[in-house]
């Protein structure tokens, strides 16, 4: 791991190599796929984004200052989308897990935590620990939002407070949301949490709302798990795969058929997939998550402890 | 008003004109205590709501496993018993059972009061009840909660047309009192009287709106149960993702708006002395119905969970051992006992079936219906496919449901008002119809 951003960046481009299909880490210095759809609002100054080195810390940074980093795509980004609901035009973000390398530290929920500013009640991507079978060994299993493709929660939304943008991510727009909850019963997979109370003490109160990062948090809505839209904006990955210490988590482009990971590989995504009987997590739901696992075989880490029942 | 004591009254020749007259005059010491009490009741219900408005939800006992709680029960149960109306009147209009004319009203009445409550339950559990004009700008007609709003209101203002239509002619004959009433009832009844004549042609288009009516009600009360469960049916999730579960709550709604009749047939029986007009023979015809009913409600408990415990499909294992076995076993099966077994023994054995006796089911399915909604919601609830937090994490949610005093308090409130309503409406409008009893056909 290296501590420094652009050491990392400049990692991720090193081991994807000359024949690099673009991941995500590639695409900071890549040509700008993003179509300057910007309109007048791309000239505004002074907006702050949001963003997480890889040792974890959250800066706000000005749109002005990630441009300079390398990113003129993330000033397109965060002005085409002002409303969060656009997207990124030819993207299909996509993640995957390596259940083999995950050991269970958390840091992936720790991470998240921080970029979020997730209250101590809810966590966008806990690490449960699956037992299927009783001669079966456990497993960690980090669950993030999947953002299905055919999404349970969004088909049931009354006022279109949830819904898919066009590159695959499944938002939350509480300016919108009437707290009826529907999604969160509708979510066969416990992803989304709901603001019971008033959210005023938590952090990101100074940042101004966007569905993209779901703070200031506001009473009385639901949230989850959002792929980090702002970060990809920037060429990041996500705050839970960059923050994971050993590599497990990949994200990028199923366009460009392309993952990587903390450590910077990326990787091929179709062959990657297939080399390591990828699977998705309750296939039989129909739900079509854009997120998938790799089986925990040849695990690098002791498997966790046998889970006790839980306490029902 | 009478003043004859409640025993001595003896069934008899009957003048419904006077008789109900009577019910709308000033109520005795006891009753007014009664509905100061419920209006306190129901005030404490608001103000423990205006307090929840101000702190969130994070007052109630809702968590993230527990997304839905006492609110939806309260709505799903209010909205069952809304089925007494339609029943009661449309079915027995429609058929031409003549012993249905002292109770059509008081059944409408149900209908109409249970929605004024169901409704509310709905804004009082969103998050953002500010936001309620959201659902008719951006409504999303593919959502079923846009299938219940629509349903819902549809409901509504059918069974006020439902009530109102047969009202005409009897607020003709208050308005023909004159001075008998006060001035603002008079006004009141004039108003609502259309100016009914009583001619042959204001019969005839009058009985022509009623068939139209009877016959447009029922897809209409149909369709909100099956929307409701709808709501549940929708998604994935054990328990509730069934095919079954859109008659199961119509059959449950025929069992506690039957049960719902009866109770309420039995309270103005005795507080209105109205024991010439709702007989025994009333009270055992309905316990028929509710009888069957309840043999229905049965049968479809048993669909429910009889091919899920045979598969023993694991998500629907999990679920179905916290209900018959594990947390929920309690409520279960007082539901299963106390709410239908006991009530269909009552009411099968011809020794029980007494007007006591069925009164005494009826109640016994009313409070059996609602804890079967609580069965109905929580225990899914209570089993994703995937726990919301890591096991032993720092400050994870609870992993089960107990509603907090707020809930318990406006579930009272929304209780009160709702008998609150009846009585209200009972006090202003004969609670049976006049002119149907006049020109019921001697037996």
């Amino acid at each position: 791991m290296t501590n420094d951003r652009r050491g990392f960046l400049k990692q991720g481009l090193l081991a994807a190599g000359a024949a690099m299909t673009g991941g995500i880490v590639g695409k900071v210095t890549s040509a700008n796929p993003v179509p300057a759809a910007s309109g007048p609002l791309s000239t505004s100054t002074g907006e702050t984004v949001h963003a997480m080195t890889s040792s974890g810390r959250v800066v706000h940074l000005t749109l002005a200052s990630v441009a300079t980093a390398g990113g003129s795509q993330a000033m397109a980004m965060a002005a085409a989308d002002a409303t969060g609901r656009a997207g990124v035009p030819g993207k299909k973000w996509i993640m995957v897990i390596d259940l083999a390398k995950c050991d269970g530290c958390g840091k992936c929920t720790e991470a998240c935590g921080k970029m979020h500013f997730i209250p101590p009640d809810r966590q966008y991507i806990p690490v449960l620990v699956m037992h299927d079978a009783k001669l079966e060994s456990p497993y960690f299993f980090p669950r993030p939002c999947y953002h299905c493709d055919n999404p349970p929660c969004t088909k049931v939304c009354p006022v279109n407070a949830t819904y898919k943008t066009q590159d695959g991510t499944v938002l939350i727009d509480n300016d919108r949301c009437i707290g009826c909850r529907f999604c969160m019963a509708a979510c066969p997979y416990g992803a989304r949490s709901f603001n019971w109370g008033d959210p005023m003490g938590d952090g990101g109160q100074e940042a101004e709302y966007s569905p993209e990062w779901g703070y200031p948090r506001k009473m009385g809505t639901v949230e989850k798990c959002d792929f980090c839209p702002e970060h990809a904006a920037m060429g990041i990955l996500p705050a839970c795969s960059s923050g994971c210490p050993m590599g497990a988590i990949y994200y990028g482009d199923e366009n460009e058929d392309a993952v990587t990971n903390s450590a910077g590989d990326t990787v091929r995504l179709s062959t990657f997939l297939k080399d390591r009987a990828a699977y998705r997590h309750m296939e039989n739901l129909g739900t079509k998550p854009r997120v998938y696992y790799l089986p925990p075989i040849h695990r690098q880490y002791p498997a966790p402890a046998e889970p006790k029942e839980p306490a029902k | 008003m009478s003043t004859l004591p409640y025993a001595s009254r003896q069934p008899g020749p009957r003048d419904p004109l006077a008789d109900l007259i009577a019910t709308l005059g000033s109520p005795r010491l006891p009753h007014k205590v009664g509905v100061i009490t419920l209006a306190l009741i129901a005030a404490w219900g608001f103000a423990c709501y205006l307090y929840q408005l101000k702190h969130g939800l994070a007052v109630t006992a809702m968590n993230n496993y527990f997304s839905w709680g006492v609110y939806i029960i309260n709505f799903v149960f209010f909205i069952g018993i809304s089925m007494a109306g339609t029943l009661i009147s449309a079915m027995l209009r429609l058929t031409g059972a003549q012993w249905r004319r002292p109770i059509t009203r008081m059944a409408e009445g149900i209908t109409l009061f249970a929605l004024m409550v169901a409704g509310p339950m709905i804004i009082i559990d969103m998050g953002r009840p500010d936001r309620l004009l959201h659902v008719f700008l951006y409504g999303r007609v593919q959502s079923p909660i846009l299938w219940d709003v629509m349903s819902l209101t549809t409901y509504m203002s059918g069974s006020l047309l439902f009530l109102y239509l047969p009202m005409i002619p009897d607020m003709a004959l208050l308005r023909d009192q004159g001075a008998r009433f006060s001035p603002w009832r008079q006004r009141l009844y004039r108003t609502l009287a259309l100016g009914w004549k009583g001619t042959a042609a204001q019969h005839h288009a009058l009985e022509r709106a009623m068939s139209v009516m009877a016959i447009a009600i029922i897809p209409v009360a149909v369709s909100i149960h099956t929307v409701t469960a709808w709501i549940f049916g929708m998604t994935l999730r054990p328990g509730w993702h069934s095919s079954i579960i859109g008659p199961d709550f119509v059959v449950g709604a025929l069992y506690s708006g039957i049960a719902a009749v009866i109770v309420a047939m039995a309270l103005f029986r005795r507080f209105f002395r109205l024991e010439a007009y709702l007989t025994p023979l009333h009270f055992r015809n309905l316990g028929l119905m509710l009888l069957v009913a309840g043999v229905a409600y049965l049968y479809f408990t048993v669909n429910n969970f009889v091919g899920s415990s045979y598969v023993g499909e694991s998500d629907e294992a999990g679920l179905l051992n916290s209900i018959f076995g594990g947390e929920y076993h309690i409520q279960f099966w007082t539901m299963v006992s106390v709410g239908m077994i006991v009530p269909c023994v009552i009411l099968a054995l011809p020794w029980t079936r007494t007007i006591t006796g069925i009164v005494i089911a009826s109640l016994l399915v009313n409070i059996g219906m609602w804890i079967m909604r609580y069965v109905i919601v929580v225990p899914t609830l209570s089993a994703p496919f995937l726990p919301v937090m890591q096991l032993g994490a720092k400050n994870a949610v609870a992993t089960s449901y107990f509603p907090s005093i707020v809930e318990w308090s406006i579930t009272a409130g929304g209780f009160s008002a709702f008998i609150l309503f009846y009585i209200l409406f009972s006090k202003v409008f004969p609670i049976i119809s006049i002119w149907e009893m006049q020109e019921a056909p001697e037996k």
